[in-house]
């Protein structure tokens, strides 16, 4: 479900944009550094992250893109996204235009009320994170397990090393916790 | 040899990377986006390797430190954006007038003035040549890449090293922050060339000599050979002239040094050139639209290269007009208002119709729009 | 003893440059040649390797006195020698560091460059010799002319206040501070060794005579005279504590003015995080 969205009329590569949006301080950034960091340790994909600095970075909107392919990557940044998660509705309704036709769509429903009429994937990350795993900083955390059974951009128990690595001392358990409930909610999606 | 590193690293960390890998150990800098990171990474990493870091109070006393630094004999780097880069121009000046080795890094951020501090640029690169006042021959690389990042700072070294003169690495916003997988080199893996040091007895040193290939043996301060070192022109002796013969042998120096082995200096990457009849030419981040825009067009059948200035500054002028001569166009891309299109001009040939794409908006160009000058002019 | 023999044992002699073109820039009769000849003095008394002192300086006329004395010698951009000479220091701890300045290159251009390296106390002796103008470019007013005083930018009097650069450098940080005049030579000398001595940043003010300018725009006379005034007006540390502010207006307070051998020099302090990480 992922190289099969890929657009390959208009790209020539097996080239994969991801885009992680929400708001400041939603942890979008270590994702996408964790999710590159992941896909780095899995083989030996090309990875070009960006993300939005600045006045940009703090409150409103707030994104980080990470392009894959297996050959050297051109244009570093995001052009049409295959994948975008939105954590809110801001970021959905700002980078929504930039999906794919066919790119897959992944939403915080906590948040996000209000979904276009068209495929998507969507589990309450921030709920998960607060209820299941009792904090909510690490939505992200659960938003990536998510992106991790929706993809096969990454292994499970690589991503899970890679985000343990860049987790904060203490947090080990939390973290984990989070990445398996959001790649077993998404799983249950993928088998309806 | 042992297993490769891989790291994600940001194109600063790479710079950071490339720059010790090249021997560098002194640092002095001061804050400014979009180079903060180097400055970080230098302070973390440096004293680990018995290195040296210093914040100084502004950009005109980073450079004045880096030289100070570099006439005691260590290799050393600032980084800045174009703020930065205007006020280091003073004693950048000075660093070729002495010719001190030493690497200035530009993270290219818009201007004119404070400008846009986290929107990419290229709009410095003809201050990267001219920006000092006077006469002088001017190096600057352009990496466009996290990888190229590290493999050209460590030429960047190189060639201060070899050339004792100022190398400026022109990075923007885009390359610096963007973060990719790179392997990290290799002991071994690369040359790294340090200067040559003279090995006559300190009587008989004549600090600026007019050696062969122009470039004088560098002692460092302690090592015996008390010179003066002084940023007014002055005789092979390092003393201030007003002959009108010695004044021209220094400004022949300064150039004839850089001029003569400017081949040995210049790097461009070529692809799909054979049979363009199109040809895109590009330095730093824009060149990685230009080489996406330049697959996809080869896909759709049309006959376009892509020409990459790794080296800016000096301009491959023989090689361009070489290139270009066998192309009926060529598109000149960049995130100014036109900087290397008018070098271009002085030496493609009016059989050649040259074109413009220029952005200057804060935002890069995209390969949908060199594509969509490329249908324009085709 | 004949001449030869009498310039070998010339101290003096021993220090200049051996193939520089003299004469010097210097008119007659300029107190720079005074405090170069302590500085020589200086560093002979104290039996300092040629090798192992780094001279850096500015723009004007003071700062063109490395050149002429055969040490490791920067002769730099107007205001930056400090700048400079912290990549020497920090590169070389172990150098002997000396910045030579004016007035104008030191305060006006180099004053931010002079405050931080007062506040890094890093171990640079700074000799900063005062003749309240600038003259290389033909007299001009510079941070320490006097209130009223005339100069060709100050055609009818200077209405700016000036710096007091000793307050200003005890102020920043420096941990050794001293003032001497050109007419007190056995105080300087003495002066500059203990501030050579000294650990960590120390200044050394010294009040100059620029009778080409100062002196002629403002009827100070001739060198001598000049010289002469230096004497009149000064007055010890040791005297100056028993003095009223209103006695000590207009007078030049000579010897030591700060000193504090606790305060931890930069290059140490950053050698301590050197030895720490590498360990660690």
């Amino acid at each position: 479900m992922t190289a099969e969205s890929n657009d390959k009329a208009s790209i020539p590569q097996d080239r994969f944009e991801i885009r992680l949006s929400g708001s400041g301080g939603q942890g979008m950034i270590f994702g996408s550094v964790v999710l590159c960091e992941a896909i780095g340790r899995a083989g030996d994909k090309n990875v070009v992250q960006s993300q939005s600095y600045g006045p940009e970075a703090r409150g409103g909107a707030s994104k980080a893109d990470v392009v894959v392919s297996s050959e050297e990557i051109y244009y570093p940044k995001a052009m049409k996204l295959d994948l975008l998660l939105a954590m809110t509705q801001e970021a959905l309704d700002k980078y929504y235009p930039d999906l794919k036709e066919n790119g897959m769509l992944v939403v915080d429903n906590t948040l996000v009320t209000e979904i276009p009429d068209r495929d998507h994937y969507a589990r309450p990350f921030t709920r998960l994170a607060r209820e299941e795993v009792g904090h909510i900083m690490v939505a992200n955390v659960v938003a990536l397990g998510a992106i991790c059974a929706l993809t096969d951009i990454v292994p499970l128990d690589v991503l899970t090393d890679a985000v343990l690595a860049r987790a904060p001392r203490g947090t080990e358990d939390r973290n984990r916790k989070a990445i398996e409930i959001g790649y077993n909610e998404a799983m249950k999606l993928k088998k309806k | 040899m042992a297993e490769p590193v891989k790291r994600l690293l940001q194109g600063n960390g790479a710079c950071v990377e490339g720059a010790i890998y090249a021997g560098l150990k002194f640092y002095a800098g001061y804050p400014i986006t979009p180079s903060t990171e180097i400055a970080e990474a230098c302070a973390r990493q440096l004293p680990r390797i018995g290195g040296r870091f210093i914040q100084m109070e502004d950009e005109i006393a980073s450079m004045a430190a880096i030289v100070g630094a570099s006439v005691s004999g260590l290799k050393s780097m600032t980084a800045t954006s174009g703020p930065g880069y205007s006020l280091m121009l003073e004693n950048i000046g000075y660093a070729y007038m002495t010719e001190t080795p030493c690497v200035i890094v530009n993270v290219q951020r818009g201007g004119p003035s404070t400008g846009l501090p986290t929107k990419i640029s290229q709009s410095d690169t003809m201050q990267a040549r001219w920006g000092s006042h006077g006469d002088f021959t001017s190096v600057a690389v352009a990496p466009s890449t996290v990888g190229d990042t590290i493999t050209e700072t460590i030429r960047a070294f190189n060639l201060a090293e070899r050339f004792r003169t100022p190398v400026t690495i022109l990075l923007d916003e885009v390359i610096g922050h963007s973060r990719e997988i790179v392997t990290l080199p290799q002991p071994g893996q690369y040359e790294i060339v340090n200067r040559v040091k003279p090995t006559v007895k300190p009587e008989k040193f004549v600090p600026f000599e007019l050696t062969a290939n122009g470039v004088s043996p560098m002692p460092a301060y302690g090592e015996g050979y008390r010179y003066n070192v002084t940023g007014l022109t002055h005789d092979v002796m390092g003393f201030a002239t007003n002959r009108a013969d010695e004044i021209q042998a220094k400004l022949d120096k300064l150039r004839n040094k850089i001029a003569n082995y400017e081949d040995e200096i210049q790097k461009l990457r070529v692809e799909m050139m054979d049979d363009a009849d199109v040809a895109f030419i590009t330095y730093g981040s824009v060149s990685r639209a230009a080489l996406q825009a330049t697959s996809l067009a080869r896909q759709a059948g049309k006959k376009v290269g892509s020409i990459q200035l790794y080296t800016v500054w000096p301009f491959a002028y023989d090689r361009i007009k070489e290139l270009c001569s066998r192309c009926k166009k060529v598109i000149v891309a960049e995130l100014n208002m036109g900087q290397v299109v008018h070098e271009v001009e002085k030496v493609v040939c009016s059989d050649t119709e040259i074109h413009t794409l220029q952005r200057y908006d804060g935002e890069i160009l995209t390969p949908e729009q060199l594509l969509e000058k490329l249908e324009e002019v085709l | 003893m004949t001449t030869a023999e009498k310039q070998k044992s010339d101290v003096f002699l021993k220090y200049l440059r051996p193939r520089k073109k003299f004469p010097s820039v210097w008119c007659p009769g300029c107190g720079n040649g005074i405090v170069m000849g302590a500085f020589i003095r200086a560093v002979d008394k104290l039996g300092y390797s040629k090798d192992n002192v780094a001279m850096v300086s500015g723009i004007g006329c003071t700062s063109r006195m490395p050149v002429y004395m055969d040490f490791n010698s920067l002769h730099t951009t107007h205001g930056r020698a400090l700048a400079f000479a912290t990549g020497v220091k920090f590169a070389q701890p172990n150098m002997k560091v000396v910045v030579i300045t004016g007035d104008g290159d030191a305060l006006a251009i180099g004053g931010n460059h002079f405050i931080h390296a007062c506040r890094r106390n890093i171990d640079i002796t700074t000799i900063l010799i005062n003749n309240y103008i600038y003259g290389m470019t033909g007299g001009q007013g510079s941070p320490t002319t006097p209130g009223g005083a005339l100069s060709t930018t100050t055609p009818y009097g200077n209405v700016e206040k000036h710096f007091d650069p000793c307050h200003l450098a005890i102020g920043a940080g420096a941990s050794f501070v001293g003032r001497s005049t050109v007419y007190h030579y056995p105080q300087m000398e003495k002066l500059i060794m203990q501030a050579l001595e000294h650990k960590g940043f120390s200044l050394i003010e010294i009040i100059s005579n620029c009778h080409t300018y100062f002196g002629r725009l403002n009827r100070k006379g001739d060198a001598t005279a000049m010289l002469e005034f230096f004497k009149e007006n000064s007055v010890t540390t040791a005297k100056a504590k028993n003095m009223t502010p209103e006695q000590l207006e207009d007078k030049y307070v000579i010897g030591t003015l700060h000193e504090d051998n606790v305060k931890t020099e930069f290059c140490d302090e950053y050698q301590k995080t050197v030895d720490a990480q590498r360990n660690g």
